[in-house]
């Protein structure tokens, strides 16, 4: 089990930002195919692929797509998630700037299924470049006729992590600030202007070419079983040969970081990985046995999230990681529901107390008494976000943490690798917040 | 009309309803004020038929979106996990003695705005800066000089 190469195949040797070359490469004849299909057959086939979305949940897109209202009278919507801003991420934007074209046809099948004649392709404003690749792809195959009566927009955002939250997103789109909505109604039923919407992260429907290709049971034979294909896992941090990697879903997560990606540089040691982007549970050295997808990941107590794996080695100060993890939270909480809005604040205030030594042992359980009040009581999954790294740092190097109170300060004595590291959040002037309680 | 607002309608035509545009007409009033003044956001919200108060929350809510004046060139380190990981700190430490301002800041002949900002999604190629919303992928404290030196020209 290695490299399988669906979402990037053909791009190491071919320019395939190009449309002759992506057409040289059999590119666009799913859509024949799928528009040869009724929206029920074409619905039927995504199903029997079990193909799971690639932006953190993993819900099944031909499920979603089969819960459309398309007995509505109103328009229906396909909106893609490009948003990308989960720390450790970066493999949607090499989608969007080698592949293009395969995010568009996926857009053009994926529409038919649903009946949709728009499709938004939400973009986060910092990725420019991409932004200027996708849509001069986006002009090419709409010029050559390949759109049909469908069109695509690509939206740019404009910075904010919570954005990527589907349905932050609709109201960033619709031209509000983007704060998730309460559900019900859930967006197959009621989303984007109130109508029939169905969002899937990019990498997620520039995999569905892929199934037109293969057919959905050859797709279905490769992964796993409950999780089917390849996904491209984003490996940064501490590790010797960072980048992407389009893996077959169930490689075994020790063969990226040490045979692929080269293991841990400088004669170091491993001392965490983050497998899914900064919102998962960390794993500690002797936990990296385990297959890269859905539900082995969810088995040992984290999730596979965004394919986005950070290395650490033994030079971080766990405590300074779980601090810098924490301001990143509070920033990008969008405000909206107590827990995450105060509760992020009071676990920044707990952490800076700990690493400077300023704590008692009661505070550990104070920030774990926290965590378990924000878990499950906000609104979005931001605030679990913030949450379950957290806690997964003080269960599995609690002694750190300890060590901190103790000692009365940093146990690394300014030689952690994050020591001093400055956050956005410390450039703002807040508000008097409200104080911990003691 | 001004050719402003007749900008940001066809914009606006592209939705179903043109609230939809509010984010890509701050971004343009932006480009052609440097940032938000008041007199931008009542540019955008007579475009749109929306309140500058609106406007204003909405711009608000977004870190693109600069309320208060900023230098011609803007640079933004990452310092997220990855890129700290790896050293973004030395990084930023570079550009405060190169350019003789903290994260945040403007440099007093108003040419550079510095600050650091959350993970820009190039963590793999560490550590990652945004010169005025390009990437510069891989840099050291030894390539900030050299930076500095290209927007100062
Ligand atoms: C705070 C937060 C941030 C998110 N960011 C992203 C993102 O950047 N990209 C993404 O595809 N999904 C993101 N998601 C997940 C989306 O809400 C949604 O589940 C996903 O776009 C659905 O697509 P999929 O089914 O194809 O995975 C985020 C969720 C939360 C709660
Ligand atoms: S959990 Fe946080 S980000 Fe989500 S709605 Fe509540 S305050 Fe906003
Ligand atoms: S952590 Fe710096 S770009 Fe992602």
């Amino acid at each position: 089990m290695a490299e399988l190469q669906v979402l990037l195949a053909g791009t190491d040797d071919h320019d395939l930002t190009k449309l002759d070359e992506y057409l040289a490469v059999g590119g666009y004849a799913g859509v024949g195919k799928a528009r040869a299909m009724t929206p029920e057959e074409l619905i039927d086939e995504l199903q029997r692929a079990t193909l799971r979305g690639r932006g953190g949940a993993g819900f099944p897109m031909g499920r979603k797509a089969s819960l459309i209202d398309r007995s509505s009278p109103k328009p229906k919507y396909l909106v893609v998630n490009a948003d990308e801003s989960e720390p450790g991420a970066f493999k949607d934007r090499e989608v969007m700037a080698r592949v293009p074209h395969r995010l568009i046809e996926g857009c053009l099948i994926s529409a038919h299924a649903i009946e949709a004649h728009e499709v938004f392709i939400f973009i986060r404003g910092e990725y420019l470049s991409e932004y200027e690749i996708l849509q001069a792809a986006v002009d090419e195959a709409r010029a050559a006729g390949l759109f049909g009566d469908v069109d695509i927009l690509v939206h740019r955002g404009a910075g904010a992590y919570i954005c990527g939250e589907e349905t932050a997103l609709l109201d960033a789109l619709e031209g509000r600030r983007g704060q998730p909505r309460p559900r019900p109604p859930f967006p197959p039923v009621q989303g984007l202007y109130d109508a029939p919407t169905q969002i899937n992260n990019v990498s997620t429907i520039a995999t569905v070419p892929a199934i037109m290709e293969m057919g959905a049971e050859a797709f279905a034979k490769t992964g796993t079983e409950s999780s089917p294909g390849s996904a491209i896992f984003s490996i940064s941090g501490n590790i010797a040969r960072p980048g992407n990697y389009e893996l077959e879903l169930g490689t075994p997560m020790r063969e990226l970081i040490y045979d692929l990606a080269g293991g841990v540089p400088d004669g170091r040691e491993l001392k965490a990985v983050i497998p899914g982007g900064s919102s998962v549970p960390a794993l500690a050295p002797d936990e990296i046995d385990v297959p890269l997808d859905y539900d082995s990941l969810q088995k040992i107590g984290t999730f596979f999230g965004a394919a986005s794996l950070i290395v650490v080695d033994d030079r971080c100060c766990i405590v300074q990681l779980a601090l810098r993890s924490a301001k990143f939270y509070q920033h990008e909480s969008c405000g909206k529901c107590t827990p995450c809005r105060e509760g992020t604040r009071w676990m920044v205030q707990i952490l800076e107390r700990i690493e400077a030594g300023d704590a008692e042992l009661s505070h550990i359980e104070l920030l774990e008494s926290i965590g378990s009040r924000i878990l499950g009581r906000s609104l979005c999954a931001l605030g679990d976000f913030a949450v379950y790294p957290t806690h997964s740092y003080i269960t599995k190097w609690r002694n750190e943490f300890v060590a901190h109170i103790e000692q009365g300060g940093c146990p690394y004595g300014g030689a952690s690798s994050l020591e001093g590291i400055v956050a956005p959040l410390d450039q703002h002037t807040h508000s008097p917040m409200a104080e911990v309680p003691a | 009309m001004s050719a402003f607002a007749d900008e940001v309608r066809a914009i606006a035509e592209r939705y179903p309803d043109p609230r939809s545009a509010t984010l890509p007409a701050l971004r343009l009033a932006q480009e052609r004020h440097g940032w938000l003044p008041p007199e931008a956001l009542r540019e955008v919200a007579n475009a749109l038929d929306l309140t500058p108060a609106y406007c204003k929350a909405v711009a608000s809510f977004y870190d693109m979106y600069h309320l208060a004046p900023v230098g011609k060139h803007l640079v933004e380190v990452c310092t997220n996990l990855s890129c700290a990981l790896v050293g973004a700190q030395r990084v930023v430490e570079a550009f405060e003695s190169e350019l003789g301002v903290a994260p945040g800041e403007t440099t007093t002949d108003g040419e550079v705005t510095f600050r650091t900002v959350e993970c820009l999604g190039g963590c793999g190629y560490a550590t990652v800066v945004a010169v005025d919303h390009r990437y510069r992928q891989d840099v050291t404290p030894a390539d900030v000089a050299g930076i500095v030196e290209e927007l100062r020209g």
